[in-house]
């Protein structure tokens, strides 16, 4: 399929793909293994300057959109979803900065998080506020110049590594969503320290980790936009970075393709290789067909969101849902595919399956997507009445 | 500081079919890319220009299409580029190619220092760096695996040698060639692939360097290819350790032993 990308998106997409086969495959196996945050290949994404992709170029960047963060990031989940999500959510951090910060804020943080020389981590999920974000029980309270900020945020990726945090606190809980509002949080920030490490199942290589707040002061110029914008702001940065989520899925379904059938071609049983089998070659096939659509999903609603939709909730959750529900059933095809070689963790697809359950999970669940995509199909309908 | 590397274009050798009739390498249709070692002299390069600043210009000499090679420096990080092209220049052996490289650096100016790859993987003689060095009057340290310190007009460096490395200090400006176990190389960055897209890559011809065309090419080249063999396997080693007397001893006892005293 061409889909008709341009010579710089190309160029990106070779770029990616030079890091994903030279720097990731490596050592994703020992990334996973030992559970390692992947410096080393955070550093060379800096060096290539694909940290600044989609930071304007007043302040550092490239001054690209969601479809060349997505081509990166479809490349770098064809070799570790672990390592593209530990990149990817430096964008989710970055979103409400971008699109609600002042200038002040951008020329404070944009041009470090472009070079890559700081990391950014987005901190919305708590314990009582994960597919329900309006459970958030973080606050933040004005006391002259500064905000307090006390509670504990969860499964905060970039957690620890990152060097900048925005984060969802709650200014007035009279107000319930509309009480919510978005800060600027930097490690180091007394009174602002890390839980335990996360043992996850999959996207071993990515840091998962607690946020702990404990009378933590923060200049009163790291609110983000106003006090109440709090949920305004995280609904529209993940309406943003959502796409990006499909691209991932995309990656990981292609990657898990691409071993499923190099292996598959040189698999004997029978006396001859199993791709000549129709049972191996239907299931190659609907894995590939599946992933096309997806790709084809994301890819439009990246330009669609490109073009300066106002609206673009549904499309992106579309995305989301599509690509990486296709992306877990693409992978463990892949290791049915494989047999008793696909479950071993020589191969990288055992790997790769795990990692695709987290797609399904991760910024917004895909009943969640489900929920936006519906409802705005019913508010559609009744605004037409 | 101001660091000239050298590079050379050659066929990708991972993608080189062998003619099984004429036994020569079939190089219709294989891609060019820059030399593997010569990838560890340009990485060397910017990391010495990270650290103590300055510029970095890449040198080679090459038929036109050569300029890809250049651009894809460019990429890397390298400042400046500079091809020298010339029909006179075709043919040309390792000491004609080095006449060519020194005089081209002669045009470029003052530098501190002059890195190379230890070789090429097309041709492997590993002549030109110290053929170069000795044409241009400077110092010649090869198979360098680290650069300690450079200090002033100094620079102390590890050299690579079969059991262990030598630590060698060298005056500079000098020319070194350098080993793959000295770095890990960069990939291009998106801000450099762009300049390269565009860049025009400056080309200097035999009259630009001021270079005297009966050293040039074919015509300069003492040269010639008489036959091709692979090189005989060197014999068992066996390296002696402990009491020097015992050492003796036993080489003594052991020439003796094949009758060569």
């Amino acid at each position: 399929m061409d889909y008709l990308l341009t010579e710089e998106q190309i160029m990106i997409r070779d770029l990616a793909r030079q890091i994903a086969v030279e720097k990731v495959v490596p050592v994703r196996a020992e990334l996973d293994e030992l559970n390692k945050f992947p410096s080393d290949i955070m550093k060379a994404l800096a060096q290539a300057d694909l940290f600044g992709l989609y930071i304007p170029e007043e302040y550092g960047g490239l001054g690209k959109k969601s479809l060349e963060l997505c081509i990166a990031v479809e490349e770098l989940s064809k070799a570790c979803v672990g390592v593209s999500t530990s990149y990817a959510a430096n964008a989710l951090g970055t979103y409400p900065i971008l699109l609600y910060g002042t200038d002040a804020h951008k020329k404070t943080y944009l041009p470090d998080i472009a070079t890559g020389k700081r990391l950014v981590a987005f901190g919305l999920t708590e314990a009582n506020a994960g597919s329900d974000a309006g459970g958030v029980q973080t606050t933040a309270k004005l006391e002259g110049n500064e905000y307090v900020l006390n509670g504990t945020k969860q499964w905060i990726t970039n957690g620890g590594e990152a060097e900048i945090y925005t984060i969802i606190a709650i200014t007035d809980r009279s107000k319930g969503a509309r009480g919510a509002s978005a800060f600027i949080v930097e490690k180091g920030t007394p009174g602002f320290t890390f839980g335990k490490k996360e043992n996850k199942m999959g996207i071993r290589a990515s840091s998962t980790t607690e946020l702990i707040f404990s009378n933590c002061r923060i200049p009163r110029g790291n609110l983000i936009a106003k006090e109440g914008m709090g949920f305004i702001i995280a609904m529209k940065t993940l309406d943003s970075s959502r796409t990006g989520v499909g691209a991932q899925g995309v990656g990981v379904a292609q990657g898990a393709i691409d071993e499923a059938i190099k292996f598959a071609k040189q698999r004997v049983q029978f006396g001859q290789p199993i791709t000549s089998f129709q049972a191996v070659q239907h299931m190659l096939a609907d894995m590939q067909t599946m992933t096309e659509a997806a790709r084809s999903l994301v890819y439009s609603v990246a330009r669609f969101v490109d073009s300066g939709a106002k609206d673009v909730a549904r499309a992106s959750a579309m995305a989301k849902l599509f690509a990486t529900d296709t992306a877990m059933k693409v992978t463990t095809d892949a290791v049915q595919v494989m047999g008793g070689s696909g479950y071993m963790k020589e191969y990288p697809v055992e790997k790769m399956m795990r990692d695709a359950k987290i797609l399904q999970i991760y910024e917004g669940t895909n009943q969640i997507q489900r929920n936006v995509i519906a409802l705005d199909m019913i508010k559609e309908v009744t605004r037409q009445k | 500081m101001h660091i000239i590397v050298l590079v050379k274009q050659v066929p990708d050798t991972s993608e080189v079919k062998i003619n099984r009739e004429t036994n020569t390498l079939i190089r219709d249709g294989v891609p060019s890319i820059i030399n593997p070692y010569d990838m560890y002299a340009i990485e060397e390069a910017l990391r010495l220009r990270e650290k103590h600043g300055g510029k970095v210009t890449a040198l080679t000499m090459g038929p036109p299409q050569a300029a890809e090679a250049l651009k894809e420096a460019v990429a890397l990080g390298v400042d400046d580029v500079v091809l020298l092209s010339d029909r006179s220049f075709a043919g040309a052996d390792t000491w004609a190619t080095s006449y060519a490289l020194s005089q081209g650096i002669r045009k470029l100016g003052a530098f501190d220092l002059i890195i190379a790859g230890k070789q090429a993987i097309d041709g492997d003689t590993a002549q030109v760096g110290p053929e170069t060095a000795d044409m241009l009057g400077i110092p010649f340290v090869a198979y360098i695996k680290k650069i300690e310190q450079i200090e002033g007009k100094k620079m102390v460096a590890e050299r690579l040698m079969d059991e262990g490395h030598d630590v060698v200090e060298t005056s500079l400006p000098a020319l070194i060639t350098v080993v793959k176990e000295i770095n890990q190389p960069r990939v291009p960055s998106l801000k450099g692939k762009m300049k390269a897209k565009s860049l025009k890559v400056t080309t200097w011809s035999a009259k630009d360097i001021n270079a005297d065309e009966n050293k040039c090419g074919l015509k300069g080249s003492p040269t010639k290819v008489v036959r091709i063999f692979p090189p005989t396997p060197r014999g068992q080693r066996e390296i002696l350790t402990g009491n020097m007397e015992n050492q003796i001893m036993t080489v003594v006892r052991k020439l003796k032993e094949q009758s060569l005293i």
